[in-house]
This record gives C-alpha cells, structure tokens and sequence, in this order.
C-alpha cells in the first residue's frame, strides 16, 4: 500500500477550517518562523478516509479475530465503553486546578475516586492512585513508592535491591532500575514457580521490595506466595504485585490478604478497555496504609462533606507521574465495564478466563510439550520443543495460525521457557472457537511432523510475507524521506 | 445465572469442558490457592444492564459544570477534532489489536505508525522519531534520561518557564536516580540565559526549555543551542505540535531532542487523558531513544513492509538494562495524531497556527485595554500570553469561572510573586463573540 504521503497532491486539504472572524495579527519576527510547512499529507477527505479504512483491513483485532496473546489478556471490549468515554470528551483537566474548580468537576473527580475503590476492594488495599498510564508506569510508581517509603523510615542507602524472579515481565526489572534500584533475579523451580530456597538466600536486609507476578508468567498460582511475602517482610522488604494477570482471580484471592503491599492494575486487560494498537492503556496502582502518604500528587480525596477535593500540598508525596490524572477516557471505560459486571460479573470472569485456559491446556497437551503439567490460572504455557526435532520453531506455528485467521498467542516469552507459546483464551470466547483454535493447533503440530516446510512458508495468506527484520534494523528507515 | 453476558458458555458446554479437563467443577480449578488464602468478601455493587450502564455514566458526566467557555491551556488545548479522526480511529480494527509483534497481520498498525513517525520528524524538523510515549511531561522525563545516557553526565538544568506538570513528573522520574536537576527561575516570563550561561559546565547533559512556554512566551533558542552544544551538553525542546505550523521547528533550532503532547493533534481534552507523547531526535541517538520504534524493510519477496525495529533496546529483551521501562505506550493517541495532522495538511496546518495566532492576539489587545490590566511578557507570543492583573488572579479566576468562563490559569500556584498573573488560552475554536463576552466579564469582576 502507499503511504499518504505517497498520495499527497500540492494543494488539497482533507478539513475545512473556520474563517476567522478577527483582524490578521501582525506578523512575527523572520527568526521565530519556520522556513518551510511542515511536510504533511495533503489528501482529500476521502483518500484520508479510504487510506485509513484500508490500512485498519490489515490488521487482526479482538473484533475480527481470535487473539489468544498470551499475558494480554485480549478480551472482548463492550461498545458501550466507547460511548461512555466520549461523553467526557469535553471536560478540561485544568479546571479541576484552578481556584474553585473542583467543585465544578464532582462528576469526573467522583468517578475516579469510586474506581479507586472499587479496585482497592478487588485487590485488598486501602488507596488508590490512577495517576499511572499504563502496567510499566504503575510499576515505576509503586517502586517509587517503596522507595519513599524506606527512605521515611531512613533506610535510602541501606535499601539497594528489588528482587524479581526469572519468569517477570521485562518491565518488573526495568521499572525498578528507574526507581534506583539494583536487580536480583531468583530462578524458578521445576514446580512453576521462584524457587523458594534460592529467594530464602537471595533475601538480606538490603532487599527494598519482591515483585512478584501472581498468577506467574506461566499461569500458575505460587502456594508459596505468603510464605514469600513474610519472608521478604521479615527483611522489612515490601511485597509489589504485578497485576498483569488479575484476570485470573477476582473475587478468589485479593493480593492484599496475601501480603502484597503495593498492586499496579492493567486496566486495559482486565477491565475491558481495548488495547488501541499498542496503548494507551491505564495502569492504576494500590497500596497498604503505610504508603499512602508517599502517593502522587495531585491526590483525590473525599471531604467529611461528602465532595470530593484534591490534595496538592503534601511534602511527603513521590510527586507528579503524569501531568494530570491519568488516562481519564480509558479509566472511564473501565468504570462502566466494572459497574455493568458487578461483583457477580467479575467472579464470573475469572472463573471462565481460567476455565478456558485449562480447556485449551488439555486438549492441547497432547501435541505439545507442556513443561509444566499442572491446573493452571488464565493461561497456559507450551513448548515447541517436540515441534523443534523436525526443524520448527514457535516463530512458524505462530506464522501457520496467521495463514488460518488466528492472532499468535504469545511465542518467545515467558523467556524460561524454550520454545514458549503463552496461549491466554480470556472468558469472553465460546467453546466453538476454542475448538476451532485447537483443531488448528493440532494441524500445526502434526504439519511440523509430516511437511515442516510449509511451516516456515507461512503466511501465505497476508499482504505481505515474513519480513527482513536485520535490513529494519540495519537501515534504522524510521521516516519517510522526501 | 448469568451475571457477564460477556461470557458466552451455556451450562452445558461448561459441563462438556469441565468433563474434559477431568475436574467437577471451576471451583476445583481453584484449588491451586491455599484455602487460608481465599478472599472472604467481595463488596462491590451488582452488576446492570448496558442501558443502565450508559445511563449511570450519563449522570456522571452531567455532574461536572457544562458548557464552560475555555481559556485555559497549561498543556492541554480546546482545538477542533476533524469527524474523520473519531472514525477512523474508532475502526475496531485499529482498536481492539495489541502491539504489532506479529507484523504479517499488524500492516495496517505498523504502517500507520512509520507515518506517524514521519510527520513526527517533518513537524519537528529532526531525523527519527519513536512510535510515541505516554504524554508531554513522562516525555520530558524520558529525554532527559536519554541525555543522560548520551552524554554520561549527570547534570540537566530546567528553565522553569517550562511546564511545572512537566517539571514536577522529570524531578519525580529523576529523584533516585544519582542526578542533579537544576531550575532556574524565570525572568519576565522568559529563560534568564545569564543565569543559564553561568550554569553551563561540562557537568550538564541537557538543558530542557519549552517553546511556546508556559507564559506563552515565543522564544528563539537558536544561539542558545550552539551555547548548550559548546558545554558538550544537549538541547532538549518542549514544544507545542499546533504552532509548529508557523514557529521555527526544532531542526531549524538545533534542539537535539524535541519532546512534547500530542493531545491538541485530535485527542479531546477528556479531563486530562488519554493523550500522547511525542519524541524525536538526531539520528545519530537513535539507540537511545525509549519505547517502540517502527522501521521500513521488505519481505521475502522484496515487497515493502515496516517492523519493530531496534527491540534490543527495550525492556522485554534487555530487562534492567532498557533505555526505558514503557511497553504499551499510546498508540491509538497517536494514530488519532497522525489522522488529525494529515486531515488537516501541509497548508492547513499553517493556517490553523496562523488562525490561533490571530484570535489570541485580538483577545490580547482587548484584554489589555482593560484598566489597571497589561500583558507580562514583551516578548511574541503564540496562543497564549499572561496577563498582569490589577488584582489577584485567583479571584478574578473564581467570579469568572462562576459566570461560565475559565479565564485562564492563574500563575500563583506554581510561581513565587506571581498572584497576579493570568495566562490565557485563546485556540481557534473561541469565536469573537466568546472572546468579547470574556473581555466584558473580566472588566466586570475588575470593578467588583
């Protein structure tokens, strides 16, 4: 397809803009301007509209295909989220900051306050904050609410490590090294999970926080959890969960009756909020009484009168993560989605999410290899290592589904595992497309026995076929020249 | 019964699953959780229909003042939206897909991105930019981590006409990190580039400035690059997408890094998000930069396609060792960016910047004419500027904000002597009418 900037004709416009119902201003100074316009599209409303609508035909979404992503969580996302977010759309977040302005903003003030509690009920805290953009900017603020927290009790220097097991998602380790820390990382047992006498060891007294995604990267459940979270308290170390994989045990388990002390939500995969291509997505973050004094500014807090009022002044707080509350439109999604569910609503989800995933596990564990053979949460984690001794990797099975109208689940990760396809159904899918899905699956592995090659031919069926990823990376074209 | 008609198995199948798994019932997929552990309460509402969902949020939204006239910016800008931006980005297809690790089925998203990137680095006048970042304060933030990394030092100095929402979310991602920040206070609502200069040793990585700052000042930072450059530190810019259509880009500036929000690039005001963050640099910083990055390449056939590229950078590969911790960024945001800034076109976009310039500078003269009432700053300005009032701006704020106009932002809050100071917030879509309704209440609330 041509880019848009291949389709542009000097002098169209996609938009009319209003004419100006003022005098010109007199010009500004030749050395404040720019020498030439900016290189933009110059389309029609419908080239704009055409190019757009066929580029969107190119990609496979929640809405046209199955998406098993695992650790993602792709599920359905309910239309009416959309209608209600843009019934906000008008409301400026500087009003809320001005003098008397709040008072003017009791709706969408209320609205995040009732989320704050409403996730602080799911999850076991006691506050809220949904200042975070998305599940790696929750983590960085929840470490450096650990952070504040240590050094208020004045263990900055003596506090040096987080601990993550090898099975975390990149961002854990990432997160933390913003938040000033240093990385240990604990292998995992041949039981799933960190293996509990290597973090015994790992453990001193230098040790700020264990992050600790529960259910783990493999789908499983740690029953060591609070043993871990009073070991790593016993060393005056705070419990971080990593909500990723929330999905999986609303209603069943709250991470603050486990030990837990601080929780990031990604509320773009559990509460509904689509995924947009990449982003945005919301990643609000919990925690325990102790923190809430080091939580971001400004904070929102309910009145004895009932109205909801921003704190602005509070020397103890890590400050501004984002410039005013967060993604607003998407937490508005989540909102609705979680008031329409209810408490019913969400148990509900977590007790499909879980049932599919141990279905797909089943009927799958005879063709691949299953490296950990046990009840699993809301996903479940293969190997192609059988699929390996005849030449193909996860990479090809993943390219095959792409030739038969399914998105891969996730391949490659968790990096423990070798050979990894992370399959993660969610419980918005039926019985007939999951078995639609593992008949597939079964044809993948039973092609990597009989015709390896037509593995690593696939896709066939896309507009493209697989990509030079070393030329990308070599040429670094990241924008269109001319 | 049915409580998520979002979850489709009948009874039935869910018997014929659990019978294929070999248990009794979901409860006992559960067993993994320790007993002791299991939660006791669940105290949230029960669930409603659709209807009433929308209903409730209807609601919501009407408990918030409507129909306000605004004047107010401080990061987030009143511009129009073409219908075309909430359509097609509201494409499902577009909407409801993840990431493009899998590029042969995510073309539309990846190529969607390049082209973002593209008008990125055209708007900008720099050679790369990435596929976005959170929004125009976490960008600071990244810059300047960036810089960091670029030059080894650990020194960045602030102009504090920069934004304080940006200046507050650089000094809150920096705190533990072993590095320096710097402000300098600011003089008449533009840099004191004395106190710059004498700041400028080869300790600093980066100096951050904004343009349009947060006064509304136009500043030329041209000489002031080549200043930077001769420290061996690097320029990093914070600017303002809608008057890049008229004001002199950040190539042209010899700013190394250009930074910013994408929300005025067709993403409604929404009470403060989603948005996006812009970032774009000199090629040679390339492995720098933070986030996701696309980049052009062919398939097996020699057809052309774009990629993730450069993912040895990030943090699913290298974990701690990231250039940064973000993952989902705001591609939707930016998707809405890229459609915004092609509806609106090469042409367009000057007359849109042209078009702001000139609303703002009638409101400028009018409001100015009020007695007792004069503009701060001698310098040019874009589509805002700060007024000096005769009275406290806080006040004045407040009886207008009661006569549905937010008048502005008051500057006390974020700037020591600065009670009296307004900066006021003129787009395109205030009419002369809004702007002499404004004028007339604000000489109201002045006699009061």
């Amino acid at each position: 397809m041509q880019l848009i900037y291949e389709q542009s004709v000097p002098g169209r416009r996609g938009v009319r803009l209003p004419a100006s119902d003022v005098p010109p201003a007199a010009a500004l100074p030749a050395t404040l301007l720019r020498a030439e316009r900016a290189g933009l599209a110059e389309v029609s409303e419908l080239d704009l509209v055409r190019h757009f609508t066929n580029l969107s035909r190119r990609n496979f979404s929640v809405d046209t295909n199955f998406y098993p992503l695992g650790s993602c969580t792709m599920k359905y996302n309910a239309k009416v989220l959309e209608n209600s977010a843009a019934l906000f759309a008008p409301y400026h977040p500087m009003t809320a900051l001005l003098p008397g302005g709040v008072e003017l903003c009791q709706g969408t003030l209320g609205m995040l306050y009732d989320l704050g509690q409403m996730l602080a009920e799911i999850t076991g805290m006691d506050e809220v904050t949904t200042q975070p953009l998305a599940g790696a900017h929750g983590e960085m603020t929840g470490i450096m609410l650990v952070a504040a927290y240590h050094a208020a009790r004045g263990n900055r220097a003596k506090k040096k490590y987080v601990v993550v097991p090898d099975s975390s998602h990149g961002t854990n380790p990432a997160s933390a090294a913003i938040a000033g820390y240093e990385i240990i990382t604990v292998p995992t047992a041949p039981y799933g999970d960190m293996d509990l006498e290597l973090f015994k060891k790992a453990m001193t007294d230098e040790v700020a926080a264990v992050m600790m995604t529960c259910p783990n990267t493999l789908g499983l459940f740690n029953p060591h959890i609070k043993e871990i979270s009073d070991i790593a308290h016993s060393h005056d170390a705070l419990m971080y969960y990593d909500g990723a994989n929330l999905n999986a045990i609303m209603g069943k388990v709250k991470p603050g009756d486990v030990g837990f002390d601080v929780v990031h939500v990604n509320l773009h995969k559990t509460f509904g909020t689509p995924h947009g291509g990449g982003g945005p997505g919301s990643g609000p973050v919990g925690v325990k009484k102790a923190l809430i004094p080091f939580l971001p500014q400004p904070r929102i807090v309910r009145g004895d009168d009932g109205t909801l009022q921003l704190e602005v002044t509070n020397p103890g707080s890590i400050g501004r993560t984002a410039n005013f509350f967060g993604n607003f439109g998407v937490m508005v999604k989540a909102y609705a989605y979680m008031i329409m569910l209810g408490g019913g609503g969400l148990i509900q989800v977590s007790e499909q999410a879980v049932l599919n995933a141990n279905y797909i596990k089943e009927k799958l564990k005879a063709y691949y290899d299953l490296p950990y053979d046990m009840t699993c949460m809301h996903e479940c984690v293969f190997s192609a290592s059988k699929q390996l001794a005849h030449g193909v990797h996860a990479i090809d099975i993943a390219k095959f589904l792409i030739d038969k109208g399914y998105h891969p689940p996730t391949v490659y990760f968790p990096m423990i595992v070798k050979e990894a396809i992370m399959i993660e159904p969610t419980e918005t899918e039926s019985k007939a497309v999951m078995d639609a899905f593992i008949e597939v699956m079964i044809e993948a592995a039973l092609t990597a026995e009989s015709n390896p090659q037509a593995l690593h031919d696939a896709p066939l069926t896309m507009p493209i076929s697989r990509l030079d990823e070393t030329k990308a990376a070599r040429e670094q074209n990241v924008c269109c020249v001319g | 019964m049915n409580d998520s008609h979002y979850c489709p198995h009948t009874p039935e199948e869910i018997q014929e699953m659990l019978s294929a798994i070999g248990v009794a019932s979901v409860e006992e997929l559960f067993a993994p959780i320790p007993a002791a552990l299991r939660a006791t309460t669940f105290n949230l509402p029960p669930g409603m229909s659709e209807f009433e969902t929308f209903g409730r949020m209807q609601a919501i939204a009407g408990e918030n003042r409507q129909g306000m006239i605004n004047f107010i910016g401080g990061g987030f800008y009143d511009h129009i939206i073409p219908a075309a931006v909430d359509h097609l980005s509201g494409r499902a297809e577009f909407y409801t897909a993840y990431t493009p690790y899998q590029p042969e089925c995510s073309q539309g998203t990846l190529q969607a991105l390049f082209e973002y990137q593209t008008a990125i680095c055209r708007l900008t006048g720099l050679d790369v930019s990435n596929a976005s970042l959170y929004d125009g304060g976490t960008a600071c933030a990244e810059a300047a981590m960036m810089a960091l990394r670029v030059t080894g030092r650990n020194k960045i100095v602030i102009d504090g006409c920069v934004s304080p929402f940006s200046r507050q979310v650089l000094k809150t991602y920096l705190f533990n990190l072993d590095v320096q920040v710097v402000e300098i206070a600011p003089l008449n609502g533009l840099l004191n580039r004395a106190e710059l200069a004498a700041l400028l040793d080869e300790s600093v990585a980066a100096v951050l400035v904004q343009n349009p700052n947060f006064f509304g000042s136009v500043e030329d930072f041209t000489a002031l690059a080549d200043q930077v450059h001769g420290a061996g530190a690097l320029l990093i810019g914070s600017v303002y997408p809608i008057a890049l259509g008229m004001l002199k880009s950040p190539g042209e500036t010899g700013i190394d890094i250009a930074v910013g929000d994408g929300q005025c690039l067709g993403n409604p005001l929404s009470f403060g998000g989603p948005s996006f963050g812009f970032i774009a640099a000199k090629k040679s910083f390339i492995r720098n930069m933070p986030g996701r990055i696309v980049g052009e390449t062919v398939d097996r056939n020699g057809k052309r396609g774009y990629v993730l590229t450069l993912q040895a950078r990030e943090q699913h590969i290298k974990r701690h060792k990231a250039t940064s911790n973000i993952c989902s960024n705001q591609g939707l945001c930016a998707l809405r960016g890229l459609i915004f800034l092609s509806a609106v076109g090469k042409e367009g976009l000057a007359d849109l910047a042209q078009l702001n310039r000139d609303k703002a500078e009638y409101a400028k003269a009018q409001l100015a004419a009020l007695p007792g009432v004069s503009v701060l700053q001698s310098a040019a300005t874009f589509n805002e500027f700060t007024l000096l009032l005769p009275k406290k701006a806080d006040d004045l704020v407040t009886l207008l904000l009661a006569r549905g106009i937010a008048a502005g932002v008051p500057l006390g809050s974020y700037y020591a002597g600065a009670e009296n100071c307004l900066v006021v917030t003129v787009t395109e879509k205030r009419t002369k009418k809004e702007i002499d309704l404004f004028v007339k209440e604000l000489e109201v609330a002045l006699c009061n």
